[in-house]
């Protein structure tokens, strides 16, 4: 397992794609909110939580299909299937590369880009927290959506329509948590509720992911 | 003789083929009872004026929306528990018409929206919830219709019903939380000193009643249509490799 | 014939004449899909049988 995972982060920092390009998708999208928005701080302000945590999701969302798209072309996927280590373990592990490699960055580099919004300073924190929380959750079922879409030639659209409407609790509760934070109000709700959502993610997701690939191996 | 006798296609050909012009006959009568009683022979309401009217479609559409995604649920469980064909079909055969379903009911709320809390569309949790089940409809029917393979399809979409179930009640909590609504509670509650008044409520059940016939007969047509469709394809494939 | 809806007349005859409108849209698609489907199953397994 920590070869395939290995061999899967190797396989982003080489390959160019996913790893810097979803962050210079990050930066682009906050660049361009106060272009659509205009310049003045107060409204930058009050929408710069939103505005990171859509951009977050979206970057997110721009590296999925690459997950098992390559694997599934070089028939990789298929010799993963017949190894010794279950299927459910595979997936877990791609999705926490695509966390190491699109989830973690984001994290790190949102204080950046929340410079660029003139985020208040109390909301750093709570931006950090709730994206650390919140960004695993959306790999692991973004995971899930990659493999509904592996087989289908054209599946990168029809996988954004699968993908964002299960992002919607995810959303609401972290930008919740950023919101609430910043404004000193309580916190625990939005804060249990995160994190309910991504661990509740991780222990089941990888389930459905699997079972999801072997019906789609199954026909080929 | 078990319920699930019918899962064989060809018993289900019959027996819908029997059933279909009574569900049809029963649709006609409850809509027409339903909304004639309704548009022409109930009062205007205090607050509401004749927009109470509205109500008659407004209320079972929403109620059809809800019900239909369970019953897809229940049909995609049914396959991938027991395998049978039919049930896989029925959930794509009532995908279309909950999906249109959702959409009469946000319309019509829209429109009744206008000149009741004067705007056309309100971040509300109702309403939100309801947008969010829509965008679960073209999704789930964006992906039957983009796998070729029937069995997979049938699979993987029964799959993402599931797993949209769940996120489609955790998206209505997590609504709830984000904003509280203007829409008024439950229309309908089982407690009769809440729900409406009789003289409203009756018409309105015929109108449900109607709904749900109309969704019956809607979707034993299409998932005959489907089974059809299904059998066709097989033809062509045997003509194909002979 | 119609009864008195007042200043709401828009409102109500706009979200049933739409409500009808659109079912019955879903309800002719269906019909019409369901011939159609029927007619070529039948022609298909005409043909098959000619050709045995």
């Amino acid at each position: 397992m920590r070869a395939l995972l290995l061999r899967d982060l190797r396989l982003a920092v080489r390959g160019g794609g996913g790893f810097g390009l979803g962050l210079v998708f990050f930066l682009i999208v906050v660049t361009l909110v106060p272009f659509g928005v205009g310049p003045e701080s107060g409204v930058l302000a009050r929408i710069a939580p939103g505005i990171l945590w859509l951009g977050a999701l979206l970057a997110c969302l721009l590296s999925l299909d690459r997950i098992f798209a390559l694997d599934h072309e070089d028939g990789t996927l298929d010799l993963l299937a017949t190894a010794p280590i279950p299927m459910e373990a595979v997936v877990a592990v791609k999705a926490l590369a695509h966390w190491i490699t699109t989830g973690a960055p984001l994290v790190v580099v949102a204080p950046v880009l929340a410079l660029l919004l003139h985020l208040p300073s109390e909301g750093y924190p709570w931006l950090v927290l709730s994206l650390a929380l919140g960004t695993p959750a959306l790999s692991v079922l973004g995971t899930f959506g990659a493999a509904l879409t592996v087989g289908l030639r054209r599946g990168g659209l029809l996988l954004s329509l699968l993908v964002l409407p299960l992002y919607i609790p995810t959303l609401i509760f972290g930008a919740e948590l950023m919101r609430r934070g910043m404004a000193g109000m309580a916190v625990q709700v939005p804060l249990l509720m995160l994190a309910g959502i991504t661990t509740a993610c991780i222990a089941v997701m990888p389930f459905a992911s699997a079972a999801v690939i072997r019906m789609n191996l199954r026909q080929s | 003789m078990s319920i699930w006798e019918y899962a064989n296609p060809v018993k289900f050909m019959q027996l819908s083929g029997r059933v279909q012009p009574w569900a049809w006959a029963l649709t006609g009568i409850s809509l027409a009872i339903g909304l004639v009683w309704g548009f022409f022979l109930t009062p205007d309401a205090e607050n509401f004026g004749a927009s109470v009217k509205v109500i008659y479609v407004h209320v079972p559409a929403a109620m059809m929306a809800i019900n239909i995604w369970g019953m897809m649920l229940v049909a995609s469980l049914i396959w991938l528990i027991r395998r049978h064909h039919v049930s896989a079909l029925a959930a794509r055969a009532a995908a279309s018409v909950g999906a249109v379903m959702t959409l009469i009911a946000l319309m019509t709320g829209a429109i009744w929206g206008q000149p009741m809390w004067g705007t056309w569309w309100a971040w509300d949790p109702r309403l939100t919830s309801f947008l969010i089940l829509f965008l679960f409809y073209l999704g789930y029917m964006a992906l039957w219709s983009a796998i070729e393979n029937a069995e997979a399809a049938a699979d993987l979409t029964s799959v993402l019903c599931l797993v949209g179930s769940v996120f489609a009640i955790l998206s209505r909590y997590a609504v709830n939380f984000w904003n509280q609504g203007l829409h008024q509670g439950a229309t309908l509650s089982l407690d009769a000193e809440q729900h409406i008044a009789n003289v409203y409520w009756v018409p309105l059940l015929f109108c449900i009643a109607g709904f749900m016939m109309l969704f019956v007969a809607l979707l034993l047509l299409r998932t005959r249509t489907e089974i059809r469709l299904r059998h066709l394809r097989a033809l062509e494939q045997r003509e194909r490799t002979a | 014939m119609i009864p008195d809806l007042g200043k709401y007349t828009v409102t109500v005859l706009a979200a049933w004449g739409l409500t009808l409108g659109l079912l019955a849209i879903l309800v002719a698609v269906s019909v019409w899909r369901a011939g159609q489907v029927k007619r070529t199953l039948q022609a298909q397994q005409e043909r098959m049988r000619k050709n045995g």
